[in-house]
């Protein structure tokens, strides 16, 4: 029997929560060894697991998985998360590209300097509401489904769920004029 | 017949450059719309089909696609650059992902302010000497074959050649510990539509000069 895929991170969200967030949505149980100091990265990085020296890593399938997104791509596939065909994956592609955008703008906060914080927050506000916001509940319009893409679940709805919360987290208001966002927000899976 | 694929950008690299190169390495006869003026570009907007405001975009197949990512990992799909099973897709994406973001903060730094752009610039430099080709070196010399993934040539090959032209261009010694990698260079440039793509007269790029960087400036208004 395969072991549970592993995840090895430090313990908060980063560039792992993505993967967190699709595993839990695919009802695949996981593991977690969260790096505590530095000598943990290093000995991670000395016994050559990481290809790039960099984590997010995932030990699934017998392999050491690098780069969030090749780690998306496959566990999206695996689990049958990825749209039915070519042209279908290319649209999933589309969506989670640009919640990845405005998602590592929310992710990198933390680690903005304070008197720069005030302007990153006007940013992402700006952003959300003219730029992502619109795109997303202009698809959802466009041909009335409950999902993104193929009128099925896939993992575009699940990291536009991901990505409602975080909003939410910055701003509760940024949602108000997005009805459909509003129904995929509060529809959780 | 199907129409030609057609890319929307302003008329230099940036993130369109190694979409290009997949279309060229798979032979694939494409048109450009080049943005000289600001009016091009919003005209281009304000028909709704670019899905973030932005671009890269790419019509093909019926679609417009944006998002650079979801049009390279179509595009290789589409050509068969992708790989022939999960285990050695992943493998592709790993690669080509880890090149891009090599290559990314190089394709910025031209917009930057001259200090942030040298130190951009010698990071990248060091990070291809120390974290990139040594990966891509050793991959090489453990298979002992012609490309890195799956013995055939993918997105992957043709992602690391445009990264290796691209480094080289700031530090043309930057493969002098890398045997294999001078060597997978000669090969894939010699493949008989990369080396085309090569040659003047193709639909290749420049690297970013100044007056490049005042016209985008001056169209995205940054």
């Amino acid at each position: 029997m395969a072991g549970k895929p592993k995840l090895h991170y430090f313990n908060g969200r980063g560039r792992m929560e993505s993967i967190r967030w699709l595993l839990a949505a695919a009802g695949v149980e996981f593991e977690e060894k969260f790096l505590e100091s530095a000598e943990d990265l290093d000995r991670l990085r000395n016994d050559g697991s990481l290809m790039f020296q960099q984590v997010p890593m995932v030990e699934i399938d017998g392999m050491k998985l690098v780069q969030t997104r090749a780690i998306l791509n496959y566990i999206a596939s695996k689990y049958n998360l990825y749209g039915k065909d070519v042209k279908e994956r290319a649209l999933i592609d589309m969506y989670i590209e640009g919640m990845t955008d405005l998602n590592e703008m929310i992710l990198l906060l933390p680690l903005t300097p304070p008197d720069q914080k005030d302007a990153k927050v006007a940013l992402i506000k700006e952003r959300t509401t003219n730029r992502y916001f619109p795109a997303f509940e202009k698809v959802l319009k466009s041909h009335g489904q409950d999902y993104l893409v193929g009128n099925r679940l896939s993992r575009a709805d699940i990291q536009l769920v991901e990505l409602l919360y975080e909003v939410e987290e910055v701003d509760p208001s940024l949602i108000a004029n997005f009805p459909l966002l509003k129904v995929t927000h509060g529809s959780l899976l | 017949m199907a129409a030609k694929p057609k890319l929307y950008y302003f008329p230099g690299r940036g993130r369109m450059e190694s979409i290009r190169w997949l279309l060229a390495a798979a032979g694939v006869e494409f048109e450009e719309e080049l943005f000289e003026t600001r009016e091009q570009y919003e005209k281009v907007q304000k028909d709704g089909r670019l899905l973030f405001g932005q671009v890269p975009l790419v019509e093909i197949d019926g679609m417009a696609l944006t998002q650079t990512r979801a049009i390279l990992s179509y595009l290789a799909a589409k050509y068969d650059f992708y790989g022939k099973d999960l285990k050695e897709r992943v493998r592709i994406d790993m690669y080509t992902d880890g090149t891009l973001d090599l290559m990314f903060p190089i394709m910025a730094s031209p917009f930057q302010p001259p200090k942030e752009k040298e130190e951009g610039l010698a990071s990248a430099v060091k990070k291809a000497k120390t974290r990139y080709f040594p990966v891509y070196e050793k991959i090489l010399k453990n298979h002992g074959e012609d490309f890195l993934v799956g013995n055939k040539f993918s997105w992957a090959d043709i992602q690391l050649l445009e990264a290796i032209l691209m480094v080289e261009e700031m530090n043309a010694s930057v493969l002098s510990d890398f045997p294999l990698l001078k060597a997978f260079k000669a090969r894939i440039s010699s493949i008989p539509t990369i080396k085309k793509f090569l040659q003047p007269g193709s639909q290749r790029k420049q690297p970013p000069d100044s007056h490049y960087v005042e016209l985008v400036k001056n169209i995205l208004q940054i």
